[in-house]
């Protein structure tokens, strides 16, 4: 690298880098070359590589030889904008690139706008805008949808996306990419550079960095050098490894050593609730008091902030945290990465791998602590799809509808804008670049009347047409509501939790917030893990959790919010091969190599293609166990739709449990003798159909697919977004949403917002395209056993907490079996 | 139904559809409210036998469109779907007279915003009854070209009917208004309908309406007008369910 070409990097560049003893990488250098031929371009690289400063080099080199501007000149506009998924890291970034501007003495304004910053310095920003402002995707929207966005952008050069992985596939990045082509109409030669992790299909990335054409338009690609191959392994726990759960106690001595052998440990888990979990026991067994920290997105803001600041002072040996640490800045003390229970997926591994050892010379060094049996499946398969460098693939979505709603209302905030144009323009992004000219104009019919059949709103339209056919904003308050209601980010409500004090129930301190579906489920008394802490709910009021400190060890109530991520097609396949496949058995721990052989002899193994189904009576019930490995979201729905075939067919289902690998039914008929008499076809209950009328029902009152509307009704701005002190009771909208949802699937069932609905459920909390890819895989591969006892495959699912009843009727029995055991307790009491 | 994430199963069922109103006659859940025997329909609405006489509460027909005009274009499928369940209501029941008890129309435009389908229901759901409109707080002011009769309340035999209660002790009242819902946790699962609530001498209606939300029953502004214990009767699919008040939970207490 000493040989720079001169003209790449100029003379004070090169000694900033030489100054800090650093040569320029390769992709550094060749992101200059690419921005002088004026390419957009996509860098991949790994976390160390010095992605970001590659990301602006360009755009300071540009900004160092800029001309004075003479004093009668207009200022020069907005150079480069910086768009980040994460406030943090704008501002993060933000405080690294002042670092060489002001050792190189570059007359360079940087500057952040994000929801915090003040309004007056957001309208200073607008008149008078800095060379580089770093920024997130909502911003960007509320910045375009002002008149004086054609202004602010004119003289753009440069749009920088940082992680762009962690937002494309999502619907913040289907408004992200919606901006950038109102971007590229405002500054038609700004580049863009687009900056990722390694991704499966890094095509669809490069796509988003130009306009599209119908022909798959691509912008530039650079690879950088990978860093050292991770130091991977997965602990070996000599105690027993349990049959099911997912708190990994049984390891939990060998994870405190490895805490107290390094400088800094991250210990990542998949839910809040193992955190939880594991931080208390962590401390339980903590006597050379090892200053151990929790980090969860419902903690208290401040106090995440400053487990953050401990952490970068390397105060800290260990932090157990979720997700919520997956991006972010970097910690350059992080020597050790513990993985506990299953990855799920390769790529949010090799994310949190990345995140020991920021140098990339050196190996990242990770321990996978599986909780469970299957989970030594699940972990044996992502090692060796990390080795192998085999990322998930991606999922193949189009732009939501609901997103588009709020962006064109958007753009009639902006200016008026001629449908036929802004068609053009949204189809060049790359998540819309296959939108419908139909689907379009329904979109504009929702933001104008609600886009209804009965057309009963004219005269409250929110846009309307002008006689030149362009539409504009019918008056300033719907431009208000717009910005009230921008983002796609729609939280749960959220309640505080708040500690009773010791003298009153009122006074104590928040501990952070649960989710307000989680705190309904809780009666008086019951016990939760929260904070580190088991608490005893007491009531809720207002929007707080009112709960007091206990001196139970064993929390009542065993989860909220269960784990997010359901098991990667990809791993999948690589776990229903390792199964497949005895020959690869004996590197498994030797456990787990006997339990899957017992299997072998007591009943089959599942196939890499087939779907094994064991049914088999226990404790005077029946059951039916299906090993699809497409994930408990999947598997969850497969049950519900099971259920109500087996119900119908008078096979009295009883319940069912699902795990990330398998389901479980049980029920009063004995079905082994159903399948063999003839009476039960396997074929038949499994038959993809179930996705047309079964699913169709159970729609209509899950309230899964009514939490998907809300969402999508906020987001495309039927609903208004709630904001504290502005709603007299949150109770009282999220009923009405319902009531909405009731009343419109009714009345118009193919309306737009059910439309956009239904392919959220599709890939979200339903999990319904894995589910029918799974059914159409299987179909007439169905190997059925019948067995006279419970198999060693079936026990970690049989073991799992969380029992469905079945649909339809349970609700009704609920009630009237709360009215007779009041019944029963008056006529106790009266005896 | 299952609520597989902890969610709250919050349910009323389906309005309108065959769920709210059963094939099978069996919502004969009858009580006692001021020595007057009166029977509950799960569907939300109230039947006094003796007098022929069917009692809805808190229709807000046009909730939907007062939304639109802010901004929200909410579906503007509500008052046909309030309509049609008030209609096979009453084809169930055959009454004499129908009592709204206020609230019938979301705010004073409402009734001039009513679409012409909307309209022919109202007049053959008033052809050979008679239709009584007590006044609300929605709606104070009569809307005559619907037809019926205007009344700020109705007293009959022993009962009062009215959309507000009146201060106080009253014995046989029967009131809407609050749009009382009831909640319970059984197993795990939070569970929340509509409901009637009572001690016996008053009676407040749930509300009917397609879009009409909730109160808690133990919230204190209902809790304040029992003197004695006081029970939800909430609306299930083809019965009612008697649960006494301190057995369901508060939403939000303070």
């Amino acid at each position: 690298m000493d040989s720079v070409p001169d003209d790449l990097l100029p003379e004070p560049f090169r000694r900033w880098f030489a100054g800090r003893g650093w040569a320029p990488r390769a992709h550094q250098l060749a992101l200059l070359a690419k921005a002088r031929a004026g390419r957009s371009t996509l860098l991949i690289a790994p976390t160390g590589a010095g992605k970001t400063l590659a990301g602006f080099l360009p755009t300071l080199v540009e900004l160092a030889g800029r001309p004075k501007p003479r004093n009668s000149a207009r200022p020069p506009g907005l150079h480069t904008l910086y768009i980040s998924p994460l406030k943090a890291l704008a501002v993060d970034v933000a405080r690294n690139l002042e670092r060489p501007a002001a050792e190189m003495a570059l007359p360079i304004r940087i500057e952040t706008r994000t929801g915090d910053t003040p309004a007056a310095r957001r309208q200073r920003q607008r008149r008078d805008p800095p060379d580089i402002l770093l920024t997130t995707p909502e911003q960007i929207a509320l910045l375009l949808a002002s008149a004086d966005a054609e202004h602010l952008f004119a003289d753009l050069k440069r749009i920088v996306l940082d992680e762009l992985h962690a937002l494309a596939g999502s619907k913040r990045g289907d408004l992200l990419a919606l901006g950038l082509a109102r971007l590229r109409r405002l500054a038609p030669a700004a580049q863009t550079v687009g900056l990722s992790a390694t991704v499966a299909d890094p095509d669809t990335l490069r796509r988003w960095l130009v306009p599209q054409d119908g022909k798959g338009a691509m912008g530039d690609m650079v690879v950088a050098e990978a860093g050292a191959a991770p130091d991977l392994s997965m602990l070996e726990s000599v105690a027993h490894v349990p049959w099911a759960g997912h708190t990994a106690r049984h390891a939990l001595a060998e994870i405190y050593g490895l805490i107290a052998a390094n400088t800094t440990t991250l210990v990542f888990v998949n839910t809040r609730m193992q955190a939880e979990l594991l931080f208390q026991e962590l401390w339980r067994i903590n006597d050379a008091n090892l200053p151990i920290a929790l980090h969860h997105g419902s903690l208290d803001v401040a106090q995440r902030r400053k487990v953050e600041a401990a952490m970068g002072e390397g105060r800290l040996k260990g932090v157990v945290c979720t997700s919520s640490l997956d991006l972010g800045i970097d910690w350059g003390a992080v020597d050790l990465v513990i993985n506990v229970g299953a990855p799920k997926g390769s790529s949010r591994l090799m994310q949190r791998i990345g995140r020991a050892n920021h140098r990339l010379d050196e190996p990242s060094r990770a321990v996978l602590v599986p909780a469970n049996r299957f989970e030594v499946l699940e972990c044996r398969a992502a090692l060796e799809a990390v080795r192998a460098g085999a990322q998930d693939g991606a999922v193949i979505r189009t732009g939501a509808l609901d997103v588009l709603a709020q962006h064109v209302l958007g753009m009639a905030c902006a200016a008026p804008f001629a449908a036929d144009e802004l068609f053009a323009e949204v189809t060049s992004s790359e998540p819309y670049a296959d939108l419908s000219r139909a689907d379009f104009d329904d979109v504009i019919d929702f933001v104008a009347t609600g886009g209804y059949a009965l057309r009963a709103y004219e005269r409250f339209a929110r846009i309307r047409r002008m006689k030149d056919g362009r539409w504009r904003v019918a008056n300033p308050q719907v431009a208000q509501q717009y910005r009230l209601n921008v983002g796609t980010i729609v939280e749960a409500t959220m309640l505080k939790v708040r500690l009773a004090g010791a003298k009153s129930r009122y006074g104590g301190r928040v501990l952070g917030e649960v989710e307000e579906y989680f705190a309904e489920q809780l009666s008086p008394g019951d016990t939760f893990v929260f904070a580190g802490e088991v608490l005893e709910f007491l009531t809720i009021v207002e929007n707080e959790v009112r709960a007091a400190r206990t001196s139970a060890t064993e929390p009542k109530v065993p989860s909220y919010e269960g784990g997010k991520f359901p098991l990667s097609t990809f791993l999948a396949a690589g776990v229903r091969a390792l199964l497949a496949t005895p020959a690869r058995w004996p590197a498994l721990p030797g456990q787990v190599h006997e339990w899957l052989d017992l299997q072998r002899r007591r009943s089959r193994l599942p196939g890499r293609e087939d779907l094994l189904v064991e049914t088999f009576p226990r404790g005077g019930r029946h059951y039916l166990v299906a090993y699809p490995f497409e994930g408990r979201l999947a598997h969850r729905t497969l049950g519900m739709l099971l259920t109500r075939r087996l119900d119908r067919a008078g096979l009295h289902p009883l319940g069912f449990m699902a795990n990330d690998y398998a389901l479980a039914i049980y029920g009063l008929s004995d079905l082994s003798a159903a399948v063999g008499g003839g009476r039960l076809s396997l074929d038949g209950l499994f038959d993809a159909d179930m996705l047309g009328d079964d699913l169709e029902a159970w729609l209509a009152e899950t309230s899964l697919m009514k939490r998907t509307f809300r969402q999508c009704a906020v987001i495309a701005g039927l609903i208004e977004r709630r904001f504290p002190g502005k709603e007299k009771n949150s109770r009282q909208v999220t009923m009405s949403t319902d009531l909405v949802y009731d009343v419109l699937r009714r009345h118009e069932p193919g309306h737009l917002l059910l439309r956009a609905a239904r392919a959220d459920a599709a890939t979200g909390l339903l999990d319904i395209r894995r589910l029918s890819d799974m059914l159409t895989r299987i179909r007439g591969r169905i190997d059925h056993v019948a067995l006279p006892r419970v198999s060693p495959l079936a026990v970690p699912v049989m073991l799992e907490i969380g029992r469905e009843m079945v649909a339809g009727a349970a609700n009704e029995a609920l009630l009237a079996e709360a009215e007779d055991e009041l019944i029963r307790e008056a006529m106790n009491g009266a005896a | 139904m299952a609520r597989p994430d902890g969610a709250p199963a919050d349910q009323t069922p389906a309005e309108g559809d065959a769920a709210r109103v059963p094939a099978q006659d069996s919502a004969d859940d009858g009580i006692l409210l001021a020595g007057v025997h009166l029977l509950l329909d799960p569907a939300g609405a109230l039947y006094w036998p003796e007098e022929r006489l069917l009692v809805v509460a808190d229709l807000h027909l046009e909730k939907g469109s007062a939304f639109a005009a802010r901004g929200v274009p909410l579906p503007p499928y509500d008052s046909r779907a309030t309509l049609a369940l008030l209609e096979r209501i009453a084809a169930r029941w055959q009454p004499r007279a129908i009592v709204a008890l206020g609230d019938s129309f979301h705010d004073r435009g409402a009734a001039a915003r009513l679409g012409s389908d909307e309209r022919a229901s109202l007049a053959a759901l008033g052809r050979g009854r008679e239709m009584i409109w007590i006044a609300g707080n929605h709606d104070p002011d009569p809307a005559p070209e619907l037809g019926g009769n205007h009344l700020d309340l109705l007293r009959l035999g022993p009962l009062t009917l009215r959309h507000e209660p009146a201060p106080g002790f009253v014995r046989g009242e029967i009131v809407g208004h609050f749009h009382p819902v009831a909640r319970l946790v059984q197993r795990g699962r939070s569970l929340r309908r509509r409901c009637f609530a009572t001690d016996g001498s008053r009676l407040v209606m749930p509300a009917l309406g397609a879009y009409a939300g909730g109160l808690n029953i133990r919230d204190a502004a209902l809790a304040g007008l029992f003197v004695r214990d006081y029970a939800a009767h909430l609306v299930g699919a083809a019965r009612t369910y008697r649960i006494a008040h301190h057995a369901c939970l508060p939403d939000r207490a303070g």
